[in-house]
């Protein structure tokens, strides 16, 4: 898939993003909103731009994998999925329903294009990456892993068990990216269960620790490049994002988390997706 | 008269670790994962056979299930052994959404499992773990009765298979009977003995007791059937259906908790179909202890003996 090179095309994928799933999340009823706005850059730069992929052949064994370890962010993924061509732009409106192929968290067995792991149980995903960026050091393949986190699924005991087999494994195909929202369905991470000096762990954990705005494109885009030319360990991206980014009324607000919006709100959270300057 | 000749005590975890090398020899994409313990879970033969292709993730089972499935997911063929206890319960989460949901070819060693175990005690017997794996969606549970078959098994189950795989066996040395000629086929149990009274049914290391009870048995004019259950997920139907039918009595024996594991896999086969009287023989809800496997077996009821009497039990409420 062609890189898109533009920066203008690039934010405006990003807001397309965003208003597909306040869209999608408003006709479902239910869902994840806040930390699917805040990763819309992410997921937009890695479609669009960074990873080597192939929509009109999902299985294509040369392609980079992205694990998404928080399921519940599935609306982000499965606009960036669509967006990329994998499916058509109008499923997205099954999100949630009965018989979807778009389950509340994704699941491969459903069927849909583009999914590499069924996931939502959280500090599972880096585990499944440092198994896949196994395999293809062991077959000497030059595709990449790419996995998404939550900051509070740093708390997960079992994240840390993968960090250390990652670098000690020496796995240099591997970027991880942590959405560094601050908070999470309880409130402030620091008041939940405090995970700081975070780049400090990654750092004594062996890992090539970068830091960046994630809600900036071409920063990310940046910070990636950097990641990819990394050698001998892992890396990870500790991205600072803002749950529900993009609708100025809900930013930061961590009571929308784990909420839909309603038809009325929808209608207000697009526009002030599409009047926002970027 | 003795139908069936021990060739000699051996653990069933030898079997396994011979079942995995002949796999790894036949496909090039089997890899091994190892948690620390990798000789006392038989995948040293593995190891030290092919080091290339054996991964070392440490003490960290968690970590262990979801790179297997990760590697499962690019092509790769791995195979996971610790103790029971941690293969299959603390991993319980990984192994449900990672592996069961994911759909993929895992395979999952148990090794220490059942009160032979002995001395280490309660933490290291593996005894609730077939109620676990059971229980997921998509596993394949498989419990070989001694070293012979576990071998046969664990290489069938590794080429044969293509969903997760969990295996399970034991460390104690234990008499290793079967034939090799024997037709062995994941999902199918098999008659080791006839018998028009009563039906014994067991998996892994009773199976031998079983053969015990029933001889008990004839000598007192109990005309007991022995069927060897080593796939206890996907179950084989048909021939618990035909004992019950043609025995109208069951006896269930395993070495492992009486709730949840292999005799209530019988169990709801025979409720389903044909209910008569089950009665089971298993850890009746409590830990194991420190002792010596023989000790053990026969203090927690999963002697020869205890199966007789059970199989008497069963038959007096027909
Ligand atoms: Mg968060």
């Amino acid at each position: 898939m062609n890189a898109v090179k533009t920066k203008d095309k690039l934010k405006e994928i990003v807001k397309t993003l965003r208003v597909d799933v306040v869209k999608s999340l408003a006709e479902a009823g239910s869902g994840h909103l806040g930390a699917s706005l805040g990763l819309a850059d992410v997921f937009a730069v890695l479609y669009f731009h960074i990873m080597r992929h192939d929509p009109q052949n999902p299985g294509w064994e040369e392609r980079d994998r992205l694990i998404l370890s928080i399921g519940h962010v599935a609306p982000v993924y499965y606009a960036a999925l669509a967006r990329s061509g994998y499916f058509s732009v109008e499923e997205l409106k099954t999100l949630r329903k009965l018989g979807s192929r778009l389950q509340g968290h994704p699941g491969r067995d459903h069927g849909l294009p583009g999914i590499e792991l069924s996931a939502g149980s959280l500090g599972q995903g880096l585990s499944v990456a440092v198994g896949m960026a196994l395999a293809a050091k062991l077959d000497r393949r030059s595709w990449r892993v790419y996995s998404i986190h939550g900051d509070g699924e740093m708390q997960e005991g079992s994240v840390w068990e993968a960090a250390m087999s990652a670098a000690h494994h020496k796995l240099d195909n591997l970027t991880a990216l942590i959405d560094r929202n601050f908070v999470q369905i309880d409130g402030e991470t620091s008041r939940v269960m405090e995970i700081e000096p975070l780049k400090e762990k990654w750092e004594a954990f062996g890992w090539k620790v970068f830091q960046c705005d994630g809600n900036d494109t071409e920063a990310l885009i940046e910070t990636y490049s950097k990641a990819r030319a990394v050698a001998g360990q892992p890396s990870v991206i500790i991205a600072r994002t803002k749950m529900g980014k993009g609708v100025k009324t809900i930013e930061d607000d961590y009571r929308w988390h784990g909420k839909a919006p309603s038809p009325e709100e929808a209608e207000d959270f697009i526009k002030q997706i599409e009047d926002e300057n970027v | 008269m003795k139908m069936y000749k021990n060739k000699g005590d051996k653990p069933t975890k030898t079997g396994f670790g011979a079942g995995v090398l002949a796999a790894a020899h036949q496909n090039g994409n089997v890899l091994g994962i190892g948690a620390d313990i990798t000789a006392s879970v038989g995948m040293n033969l593995f190891a030290d056979t092919f080091p290339g292709r054996f991964i070392s993730l440490g003490i960290a089972e968690q970590n262990c299930i979801g790179v297997a499935a990760g590697l499962a997911l690019s092509g790769k063929v791995p195979v996971f052994s610790t103790y029971g206890v941690f293969a299959a319960l603390r991993t319980a989460d990984q192994i449900r959404i990672s592996v069961c949901y994911n759909n993929v070819h895992v395979i999952i060693g148990g090794a220490h499992a059942g009160i032979s175990v002995g001395a280490d005690g309660a933490t290291h017997q593996a005894l609730e773990d077939i109620a676990v794996m059971r229980v997921m969606p998509n596993m394949t549970v498989v419990s070989p009765c001694d070293a012979t078959q576990a071998e046969i098994l664990t290489e069938k189950a590794i080429l044969g298979l293509s969903g997760p795989v969990y295996i399970r066996f034991g460390r104690e040395a234990v008499p290793d009977f079967t034939d090799e000629q024997q037709e062995t086929e994941i999902g199918k149990g098999q008659e080791l003995k006839q018998g028009k009274d009563v039906s014994i049914l067991a998996t892994g290391h009773m199976v031998w007791e079983a053969l015990e009870a029933a001889e008990m048995l004839s000598a007192q004019n109990i005309s007991a059937r022995v069927i060897n259950i080593h796939t206890i997920k996907p179950i084989d139907e048909d021939i618990i259906c035909k004992a019950a039918e043609e025995t109208g009595a069951i006896v269930t024996a395993e070495e492992h908790q009486i709730f949840g594991g292999f005799g209530s896999a019988v169990a709801e086969v025979v409720v389903r179909n044909r209910p008569v009287p089950v009665e089971f023989v298993g850890m009746a809800d409590t830990f194991g202890e420190s002792g010596k496997p023989e000790e053990l077996m026969g203090k927690y009821g999963l002697k020869a003996k205890d199966i007789a009497a059970a199989a008497k039990r069963a038959i007096g409420r027909k």
